[in-house]
């Protein structure tokens, strides 16, 4: 017989209960529970640092008290750079590097998509330019600007030191992957909205200023952020053509009193300037994501 | 000639090989309204569009106030100044207030001084009885509140002449009223119009002109008694037939 629901109405009322295994971490009992777990991880980590023979030379070796101090502090008699000055460096290459990645990187998303005649040819250039240097893996980027511009004889553009060329170095590789960003960011602005600010008579350039770009930044903003996180880390690359940066310092340190604690504190140094970071990026997704979910309804 | 707004003549238009708006000639005179009917993939919004210069046409002429906008000395930025744009989904800008949306166009294209354009915007605001949302983002507002929002953003540019496109079918049939009894109250008061609409009372009530496309072509046009009540064609009638 058909019925116009599907289904009959049962003569029993339907088992609606969860089985039992899936309410034992209900309630109460999940806090417990989750306490519980944490307790038995510290334990078998503590365990492993303390107890294990393998366990003391590890904590010897990263985690000496009197090298960390030394790390921090330096040591001039033995021409140990403290870890701590050498993170200045890392930092002050990290700001200008991001100013000079964020204004480069959308001058060459701008470009590529504009349709300007007069902009044609430079917007083939800025697509090899990223192509280029999304392309070529960042130590050989490194090495060519920071040894080859100085062989150059080109004025005061071989005549800068390390720091300059790692920033150089730096901006290039940089502003190539955040001019994608960007771009996509710009994409992801409806049609619509273009139509309707040119209907308005706005020109390409007000468009793309009053219109575009506010709406754009909000998606771009935790990609950039990504970016940045990994500019960061990425300052610690110039060492490569003889800056004497945090790693640098760092290793200086470990090979001169055979302790790796100086890459330890390196190392926190370097957590301490992208945590914050990495927290307000993951942030600032979970914030755009709750306004897109509550949107959506 | 000279109350002449938009004329347009023979436009062609194709996309590819397929020709969408064939020979098509129309004329919008000052304080007119004109609604544009016909089946959807008829060519309603590519006409409109044509108009305001968003797409080329591939023949025939396209005159505003007697000036031909083919010359290439013609910017399109200023011919769109002088036409306002409203389209199906309203696309009003979601990162700028109601009231911002509606100065931006006065304030940045045609660089009047904001006091006066936010006074200007707060009267059209009251006109459409949302001057208590100025301050608000348009996703807080309701379709038929953003639509209107989205037509008076386009007054507030002083246009000589309006084209609507399908302006209601994005709404809940509940909205669908207010929207168009604010474009009702825009025709009595003079504005000049064209209106490609599905709404077939509407047009029976308000247009002085309505225009039937058929497949690219204009097959018939007239005042709303001679279209609707002895359309002179086969395609119109059946066109008719099927929307009543
Ligand atoms: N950008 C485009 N590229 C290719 N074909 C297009 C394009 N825009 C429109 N067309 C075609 O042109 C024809 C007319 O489209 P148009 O949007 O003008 O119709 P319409 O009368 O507005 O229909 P509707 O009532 O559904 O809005 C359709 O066949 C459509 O597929
Ligand atoms: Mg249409």
């Amino acid at each position: 017989m058909l019925s116009g629901t599907g289904a009959d109405a049962p003569d029993a009322p339907p088992l609606l209960f969860a089985p039992r295994r899936r309410l034992i971490f209900k309630g109460r009992n999940g806090l417990i529970a989750s306490l519980a777990s944490s307790a038995a991880l510290v334990a078998v980590i503590l365990a492993v640092l303390f107890a294990t023979s393998g366990g003391q030379s590890f904590r010897f070796y990263f985690f000496n008290p009197h090298f960390l101090w030394i790390a921090l502090r330096g040591d001039p008699l033995k021409a140990v750079g403290s870890v701590l000055g050498g993170i200045v460096t890392n930092i002050w290459i990290f700001l200008l590097c991001e100013v000079l990645v964020l204004v480069f990187g959308l001058l060459i998303a701008w470009i590529r998509i504009t349709t300007t005649p007069l902009l044609v040819p430079f917007r083939l250039l800025a697509t090899i330019y990223a192509d280029i240097f999304r392309g070529i893996p960042f130590v050989l980027v490194i090495y060519i600007v920071g040894y080859g511009l100085p062989q150059l004889s080109l004025g005061a553009l071989s005549n800068q030191s390390p720091a300059v060329y790692g920033c150089i170095a730096l901006t290039l590789t940089y502003s190539a992957y955040v001019s994608e960003v960007y771009r996509a960011g710009l994409h992801s602005v409806p049609h619509g909205q273009i139509l309707a600010a040119r209907s308005l008579g706005l020109t390409q350039y007000a468009t793309m200023r009053r219109v575009v770009l506010p709406q754009a930044v909000r998606t771009v903003i935790p990609p950039l952020l990504n970016d940045f996180i990994s500019l960061q880390k990425d300052t610690a690359l110039v060492s490569l053509i003889g800056v004497v940066e945090t790693s640098r310092a760092a290793q200086i340190g470990q090979e001169t009193y055979f302790n790796g604690s100086f890459l330890t504190m390196s190392a926190l140094l370097f957590l301490a300037m992208t945590i914050p970071m990495t927290r307000f990026t993951d942030h600032l997704i979970d914030r755009d994501r709750e306004k897109r979910l509550a949107g959506a309804q | 000639m000279n109350n002449e707004v938009l004329k347009m003549s023979s436009v062609i238009k194709r996309f590819a090989h397929h020709e969408v708006l064939r020979d098509v000639s129309l004329t919008l005179h000052r304080h007119e309204v004109v609604c544009l009917i016909g089946a959807s993939g008829s060519g309603k919004s590519t006409l409109l569009r044509c108009a305001n210069l968003l797409e080329t046409i591939d023949g025939g002429d396209i005159e505003l106030f007697g000036q031909s906008l083919l010359d290439p000395r013609v910017d399109p930025d200023l011919v769109r100044r002088h036409m306002g744009t409203v389209f199906q989904s309203f696309n009003l800008f979601p990162h700028l207030s109601v009231l911002e949306n509606i100065a931006l166009g006065p304030v940045r294209a045609l660089k009047r001084p904001l006091h006066e354009v936010r006074e200007e915007a707060m009267a059209l605001l009251t006109r459409i009885g949302l001057q208590g949302r100025a301050a608000e983002f348009p996703d807080r507002l309701s379709g038929g509140q953003q639509q209107r929002v989205a037509i008076v953003r386009s007054l507030a540019m002083r246009p000589s002449l309006l084209l609507l496109d399908e302006v209601t079918s994005a709404l809940d049939p509940t909205l669908v009223g207010e929207v168009l009894d604010l474009l009702t109250d825009l025709a009595k008061s003079g504005t000049t119009m064209l209106i490609a609409t599905h709404e077939m009372n509407f047009a029976r009530d308000v247009a002085h002109q309505v225009a039937f496309l058929d497949n690219g072509v204009l097959v018939e046009k007239g005042p709303p008694d001679q279209v609707f009540e002895r359309p002179q064609h086969d395609a119109t009638r059946v066109f008719l037939e099927r929307v009543r």
